[in-house]
């Protein structure tokens, strides 16, 4: 079995796994139950300010049949007495050392309120701080939370106070809720932060009651924004992580969070570069036990591909990211449909036919519809491919044979050593000579 | 009879004559409808005789637009209650998903379209069509089966008067009277007798053509006549003992069955049905189901010849049918009631090009089956009393000879639908004469003004 063990910024443990702060890590209780179960470590949900919570916290975006496909919430920081998640937290790191314990905080704007629930928090003996800059709901209101994470400022400075005084590694948990991550990440790293996580919730309205007219959830006929997360929500997590992670002045370890469900979107995670990864919807659906097959499958695949430790598979695919204007050009691929494999449900024409470029014919054969590309129409956009129900069953071929490479900023280049202007004409003239058709 | 089936519980008649593919609740519907890969131009639609657009009318389950689904399903299809329930969708529209073809399950259209066609009658049901302005003219339709109800229906909704003559004092026709009660009960049929009755639809029931009323008076009152009436009598055996007390037609056995008066039905403790069609199977698992202790078909031909569906003959061996097949019965034995059935083993000869097979009886292999009743179901002949004295109409093979698009007979005011043009086919084959018959009559009746 590989070695899942990972440090991440100074915070150990034996899996990447970590509970995010958010419900499933409010209680000793659930944590503790969390680490019998095999997570790695958790960061407890985020104390602080009092405040108090609200009936109904959720909701639920469904996906043809599929639930909670994403999840929103309303949900504040924890609600239970500073003292007792203290009193829960020493408990709990006493009882599992070898698992990580890091603490979400969240106070109001001020060195010494934040000063002081640092040093507490380190007094508990738990490993690491998260700094929660990134709830948007309910607490920025306050000035908190998103409030300070989207004013990259604010993130510097609380930053500041906190690694001023904590001996332990401080995580900045950033919001995506802004226009470029990449200003309130370097303002952590300006700060002295040890690591990054995101990415918090994205700013939401779930839905909307068809019946009732209500905004989802309805808080006695009253709703509002809430945090955005699930599943729907990696593929933004996954480009915010990437490019934190691929910004040169931050260089931070990254704990990626973001609709992971199971060892492959983690590792996903991973191969962008993050160093542990957080869940919170999946468990919030499923419960704790769904880590047993979370270390499985990425250890399975690991072994499978001959990595030994988490360290060798980290940012593997980092280098599969380029600007657009390094793509080669003369690229060329088509689709290719397996009659053999067709169970002719036609979804490959209707997609290409209305929602792509025309290039997939219908062709009466006894009784159903054989589904023909002319590929010399095919614009090798992929989509068919991507609609198909059946595995393996349209496949985009390479038909250059990568003897030749273009970019578009190689091209623009060689218009600028030619002379010649970026027009319609001109580009028509390259692609005519490379058998480029567009229709 | 001589020896009747000792008579059940309530209980157990309710167990048998149970819905074998009971209603999905909405959740087992919405899954269901979201596996539905929303095929285009799908293989299940083309199907489909009626050619009912199945992907939309599934996909509309899944968006919560219950009653868009059902305006989808009745737009093609006027009868769809009994053709979810009663179709040999394995045979049709399930049989051509593509997740067939995949190698996993099809989706259960069948079902499906019953939840929303049962979730349509349990509403207040809210108008799903525009009919047109009447337009003067009047249509009488001979019978209250599926093509006569299809044909009234669609007549009615283009603006005509429509009057449906049905002899028997229950309409719906084979709907109503024909179809094993553990896959339709009476009551939904006659849920959609009255769906079509509130579109304008007439019913005149208890009337029989050419005794209460001529044909000639239907003739003349109408500006054309569409002519459902199915089929007639039962095929005779032409064997000795066929009037014995205990042999009866299948499908009045399987009429009496539909009263769902259970206990008032008398079988044998043994049982033979002669011939193995789809009729044949209900025949024989309804008397199962009612309490005979062994029950038989017998059939001269084999296994691959049978004309009854894979799944009915499933259904039948699950209900521990014996078949004798290559066993032509030879006479019927008894004084007064029918004791015993002798037969002959015959062996099958090499296919013509037809596909039949010749028999041959094989000598001295007469044998005596003891049984208390014989249903006979080797088929049904067009009762065609009436027709003989219409000009015009043509008869042959036992069909009423129509146009193939238009359902006009050799009088052109008087057009044909169903069982009567076809022999003998499903439902959903009378549904689609009979809605296609009235594009038919109104192309003419415009044509004519």
């Amino acid at each position: 079995m590989a070695d899942l063990s990972i440090n991440c910024g100074g915070i150990k443990s034996p899996n990447p796994f970590w509970l995010a702060s958010a419900p499933p890590s409010n209680t000793a209780y659930q944590n503790c139950k969390a680490f019998e179960q095999g997570w790695g470590g958790t960061v407890w949900k985020t104390i602080g300010e009092p405040v108090m919570n609200v009936c109904n916290r959720y909701g639920g975006f469904d996906l043809n049949g599929v639930k909670l496909a994403g999840l929103n919430n309303i949900e504040l920081i924890s609600d239970r007495h500073i003292d007792t998640n203290f009193k829960e937290i020493a408990e709990t790191k006493k009882l599992w050392p070898d698992r990580a314990v890091i603490v979400s905080l969240m106070v109001e704007s001020k060195k010494e309120t934040w000063q002081d629930i640092v040093k507490r928090t380190v007094d508990t003996g738990c490993d690491g701080i998260e700094l929660n800059y990134g709830c948007p709901h309910g607490m920025s209101e306050r000035g908190m939370g998103a409030a300070v994470g989207q004013v990259p400022e604010y993130c510097k400075m609380i930053t500041e106070w906190v690694t001023e005084v904590s001996t332990i590694p401080v995580l900045v948990k950033l919001t995506p809720n802004v226009t470029d991550i990449i200003y309130p990440a370097r303002a952590a790293k300006q700060a002295n932060a040890d690591g990054l996580s995101l990415i918090n919730t994205i700013n939401s309205i779930i839905g909307i009651d068809l019946d009732t007219l209500e905004i989802q959830p309805s808080v006695a006929g009253k709703g509002s924004h809430g945090g955005y997360a699930g599943p729907a929500v990696k593929p933004i997590a996954l480009h915010l992580v990437s490019q934190v992670v691929r910004d040169p002045e931050v260089g931070l370890p990254i704990s990626g969070i973001g609709g992971i469900n199971n060892w492959k979107d983690a590792l996903e995670f991973i191969l962008l570069g993050a160093t542990s990864v957080q869940v919170c919807t999946a468990v919030m659906h499923y419960g704790f036990r769904i880590v047993e097959d979370m270390i499985d499958g990425l250890s399975n695949w690991m072994d499978e591909k001959g990595f030994k430790t988490l360290d060798e598979v980290r940012g593997k695919s980092l280098q599969r990211i380029d600007d657009f204007g390094n793509f080669n050009l003369l690229h060329k691929t088509t689709a290719r449909i397996d009659q053999d494999k067709c169970i002719h449900c036609n979804l490959c024409y209707v997609a290409c036919e209305d929602g792509a470029h025309q290039c997939i014919d219908l062709i009466p054969v006894n009784g159903h519809n054989k589904t023909v590309v002319r590929e010399e129409d095919c614009v090798g956009c992929d989509l068919c491919a991507i609609v198909c129900p059946v595995e393996g069953c349209i496949t985009m071929e390479r038909k250059d044979d990568s003897s030749e490479t273009k970019t578009w900023n190689e091209l623009v280049s060689q218009f600028k050593d030619e002379d010649k202007e970026l027009t319609w004409e001109n580009l028509a003239e390259f692609q005519k000579k490379h058998g480029i058709v567009i229709h | 009879m001589k020896n009747i089936a000792n008579k059940l519980t309530n209980e157990e008649y309710e167990k048998n004559f149970a819905e074998l593919h009971p209603p999905l609740t909405k959740n087992s519907a919405v899954a269901e409808a979201n596996r539905c890969l929303y095929c285009y131009d799908s293989p299940c639609m083309k199907a489909c005789p009626t050619h009912i657009d199945i992907s939309t009318f599934i996909k509309k389950i899944a968006t919560d637009n219950l009653l868009g689904s059902a305006k989808t399903i009745f737009y093609s299809n006027w009868v769809p209650l009994t053709c979810a329930k009663a179709c040999p969708v394995e045979e049709l529209c399930e049989g051509a998903c593509v997740y067939v073809e995949k190698g996993e399950k099809p989706i259960e259209i069948g079902r499906l379209q019953g939840f929303v066609i049962e979730n349509y009658f349990n509403s207040d049901l809210p108008r799903l069509f525009t009919q047109k302005d009447k337009n003067g003219k009047s249509v009488g339709i001979i019978g209250s089966g599926p093509a006569g109800l299809a044909c009234g229906a669609e007549l009615s909704l283009l603006g005509y008067n429509v009057k449906i003559y049905e002899s028997n004092k229950v309409p719906g026709g084979l709907n109503t009277w024909g179809i094993a009660p553990y896959k339709l009960r009476q009551a939904d049929s006659l849920k959609e007798v009255d769906f079509i009755k509130s579109l304008g639809v007439e019913i005149s029931t208890g009337v029989r053509v050419g005794k209460t009323i001529s044909i000639e008076e239907i003739y003349n009152i109408h500006d054309a006549v569409f002519i459902g009436i199915g089929l007639g009598d039962a095929t005779k055996l032409r064997i000795p003992g066929e009037e014995l007390t205990g042999v009866v037609n299948a499908l009045d056995f399987i009429e009496e069955v539909k009263n769902e008066k259970w206990s008032d039905v008398n079988v044998g403790k043994r049982v033979a049905v002669i011939g193995a069609g789809n009729t044949s199977i209900d025949a024989v698992t309804e008397a199962k189901r009612l309490g005979a202790e062994q029950v038989y078909i017998i059939y001269r031909r084999g296994i691959d010849d049978m004309s009854a569906y894979d799944f009915e003959y499933e259904i039948a061996k699950s209900d521990e049918v014996i078949f004798l097949f290559e066993t032509m019965p030879k006479r019927i034995i008894g004084e007064k009631f029918v004791e015993g059935i002798e037969c002959v083993k015959v062996e099958l000869g090499e296919r013509n090009e037809k596909g039949k097979r010749e028999i041959n009886v094989v000598p001295n292999s007469e044998f005596i089956l003891p049984v208390d009743m014989v249903i006979k179901a080797v088929g049904q002949n067009i009762n065609n009393n009436f027709l003989n004295d219409v000009e015009g109409i043509k008869i042959e093979k036992g069909k009423v000879v129509v146009d193939s698009e238009t359902y006009q007979t050799g009088n052109n005011k008087i057009f044909a639908g169903g069982d009567c043009i076809n022999g003998g086919q499903e439902v959903v084959n009378a549904a689609y004469d009979g809605k296609m018959a009235a594009h038919g009559i109104d192309n003419f009746l415009l044509e004519k003004s």
